[in-house]
């Protein structure tokens, strides 16, 4: 994270430059067209295309990062000159016109570190417009990928197991799957309550892109601490990050009545506790109940997220193998809930 | 019984010649064989502008990846949904919950065929006028638990029209309509489904001139408590042929669907204003009718659990009744005599029965109390009040002129 500020600060402050890598600027023109171009580099949004350096903007991280497949994730935000982004009383982060944020995937132990995918998220007059690309084989970069592919990689997983799965880079619809509220398309990570911006930058390059930066104070606690909450905040936390995007009222999955927002009663049946299957199909496991108190094993919630089968696995799109931590932790969770009588 | 053939022959003369599409409108076509099929198709649907055809190459897609479609007023069109047309084939599939899902107004799906999805085979969410027409969404090896839930599911949607299409093997419902308004499911064929068709949690549908055979239950009108819509209400059923219902059920346990009885002809669950009338019914070895409530438990003071307002006429019954597979009704049957009525009731809220046949009543008018304690008895339905006749579904003439 310092190296991405000194990067930053380096492209912003420095007339002269003085950098290994040869300066770029961004293309404000083309983030603001309607232009889908097929070389990321035509955006100009690294120095000397090298994903983890920004041309310009800030760096940021989420507490609860949602899971795909256990990637590193390297995130940046370019807003431009003159504006700021502003946090809303509810924690909803409005960013301006222009901005576009920068997200890459891949594993330390893949391509040396180098990522396979970076997907941007632009905020255009007419909405947000998704567009993933995929780095070509010699890294220099990255091109577009409406259609998105199957990517065979082998990484190891931070408990040490081998795993060899054919990564999906989504395709642009997938994007939007995941990404819409009220059938447009939005931010899912950047939100107050989840939202860390690099604590290597200094004051001043928050007051440059931030209109209120001391808004940001993320208030869900970190999933995977045990020091920061009790498990079921924690498990929560989790449920918000990774499912809340679809299963909320305006989102995918809104058909569902399964909602799993930070604001929503973790005690309703719409939460999944005593809620039996509509839709679930095969998903359904042969149980009764989304969540059945006291009882993991028979809880399909689980029992999808357990899965890595395409009628099973949920979320249904962004994950080939199977988060064992974060399943544990809802396990948990679920094992603690007084046992209900049905 | 109408003959559909004949239907679209007439209408044909009229309108030929008459169609215009928009000047910029343009056919993207798309080859089956080519090794990166998945990657170029998506980007075909993605590219795809309003009032375009996006045209389905003839032969067999082996497809690794769901495909989804979110731009309006686009046509998907193959070269047919039977041998030698546009084949689908998903037995690779590695990833999302469908093989095509549609989430965009005014879509026309016409001509293709959708095979061994590992989920759902076509979907559609919030996708207003979207027709499906001549598609066949099979799983291929017949009834299994491991097949996909529903094969045609549009959900959320006002205005849908399920026209000409076959579906066979879903473990769930074969056409499933879902929390969805102005539905017409006509000249379509059910077969070998846990549930043949289902509307649910939806109004103001028809339903009329299908075939729905050897499925577990072969029309299912069902309303389920805890979902954004509910009170599901207004649905026709009528001149369709429901027979020989007979597959073992093969749902997943939990899901509503298991609990369907072998051998179910029509089941109305929870709805209210359905007419069921001048279908064929023959050869269904629980009941042609069912009508009860939703007996589970639940916790939404919102739902209402009854039938109501069911009206059963002009229908002609042949065999029923006479392997009954719900709990203690072979016992029943035996003491009938061998079967029991074509009609089921479990003597939960109200319907009329105008048709010439018996109708046993479980007389469980509560929906808390337990199977266990029904006193099965005939019962005359024949002597309530007929409630005003519904009407006609009219969708858009715009859906109507795509398949004519």
């Amino acid at each position: 994270m310092k190296r991405v500020f000194a990067a930053v600060a380096a492209a912003l402050l420095s007339a002269s430059g003085g950098a290994a890598l040869p300066s770029q600027t961004v293309d404000q023109a083309l983030i603001d067209g309607d232009s889908m171009p097929p070389k990321l580099s035509a955006f100009g949004l690294f120095r000397g295309n090298d994903p983890k350096t920004p041309a310009a903007g800030i760096g940021y991280t989420l507490r609860a990062p949602l899971f795909s497949d256990y990637t590193d994730k390297h995130r940046f935000i370019s807003i431009p000159a003159g504006q700021k982004a502003l946090v809303a009383a509810d924690g909803t982060i409005a960013f301006p016109v222009g901005t576009v944020l920068v997200k890459s995937f891949g594993w330390n132990d893949v391509n040396g570190g180098r990522p396979v995918e970076t997907r941007l998220l632009i905020r255009r007059a007419s909405g947000w417009t998704a567009l993933p690309y995929i780095w070509d084989a010699d890294g220099k970069d990255a091109t577009l990928s409406l259609g998105g592919r199957r990517v065979p990689v082998s990484f190891k997983s931070p408990d040490g197991e081998a795993h060899s799965i054919r990564y999906a880079v989504p395709n642009k619809n997938q994007c939007k799957e995941c990404h819409s509220l009220g059938g447009e398309i939005v931010p899912i990570g950047p939100k107050a309550r989840n939202f860390i911006l690099d604590p290597a930058a200094s004051d001043k390059l928050r007051s440059l892109y931030f209109e209120n930066p001391a808004m940001l104070k993320p208030t869900m606690p970190q999933w995977d601490d045990p020091k920061a909450g009790s498990v079921a905040t924690r498990a929560r936390a989790y449920l918000d990050v990774n499912c809340a995007h679809c299963h909320n009222p305006a989102g995918s999955a809104s058909n569902s009545g399964l909602f799993l927002r930070w604001t929503d009663d973790p005690t309703g049946v719409n939460y999944g506790i005593g809620k039996r299957p509509t839709a679930a199909g095969r998903g359904s496991g042969g149980m009764d109940f989304a969540i059945a108190p006291g009882d993991p094993d028979h809880s399909f919630l689980i029992y999808r997220l357990e899965s890595t089968d395409p009628g099973i696995a949920m979320p249904e799109v962004g994950r080939s193998t199977v988060h064992r931590e974060g399943a544990a932790l809802l396990r948990q969770w679920i094992a603690e809930m007084p046992k209900a009588s049905h | 019984m109408r003959f559909h053939a004949l239907r679209h022959a007439a209408t044909l003369c009229i309108v030929a010649g008459f169609a215009a599409s928009p000047a910029a409108a343009k056919v993207i076509s798309v080859g089956a064989t080519t090794s990166d099929a998945n990657e170029k198709l998506q980007e075909a649907l993605i590219l795809a502008e309003p009032g375009d055809t996006v045209q389905l190459g003839a032969g067999v897609w082996k497809l690794t990846d769901g495909l989804s479609l979110d731009v309006a007023n686009v046509t998907v069109r193959g070269a047919g949904a039977g041998e030698g047309g546009s084949i689908l084939d998903f037995a690779g599939q590695q990833g999302a919950g469908e093989g095509l899902l549609v989430t965009s107004d005014d879509v026309f799906l016409t001509g293709f065929a959708v095979l061994n999805t590992k989920g759902d085979g076509i979907k559609s969410k919030g996708a207003d006028r979207i027709v499906y027409h001549k598609l066949r969404v099979e799983w291929t090896a017949g009834p299994k638990e491991t097949n996909g839930a529903y094969g045609i599911y549009p959900v959320e949607s006002s205005d849908v029209l399920i026209d000409s299409v076959f579906v066979r093997g879903a473990s769930d419902a074969g056409i499933y309509v879902g929390q969805s308004k102005n539905i017409v499911v006509r000249d379509s064929i059910a077969t070998e489904n846990v549930a043949g068709i289902e509307i649910e949690n939806s109004y103001d549908a028809d339903v009329h001139d299908n075939i729905a055979t050897k499925n577990t239950g072969g029309i299912l009108v069902f309303d389920l408590p805890s979902l954004p819509m509910q009170g599901g209400h207004n649905v026709r059923v009528f001149e369709n042929i429901v027979n020989d219902n007979s597959t073992p059920n093969f749902a997943p346990k939990g899901n509503i669907v298991a609990s369907v009885p072998t051998g179910t002809g029509v089941l109305v669950m929870a709805n209210r204003n359905v007419e069921i009338f001048d279908n064929v019914f023959d050869n269904n070895g629980t009941a042609n009718v069912m009508i009860v409530g939703y007996r589970y438990e639940h916790k939404d003071p919102k739902y209402q659990p009854l039938p109501r307002q069911i009206v059963v006429r002009g229908n002609q019954h042949g065999k029923a009744g006479y392997a009954p597979k719900f709990a203690g009704g072979d016992m029943i049957a035996a003491a009938m005599g061998g079967s029991i009525p074509p009609v089921l009731w479990d003597g939960a809220g109200d319907a009329v029965v105008l048709d010439p046949v018996g109708v046993l009543s479980l007389n469980l008018p509560d929906v808390k109390t337990p199977q266990s304690e029904a006193k099965p008895a005939p019962a005359d339905l024949s002597k309530g009040a007929l409630p005003a006749a519904l009407p006609t579904i009219k969708l858009p003439e715009s859906m109507e002129a795509k398949v004519r």
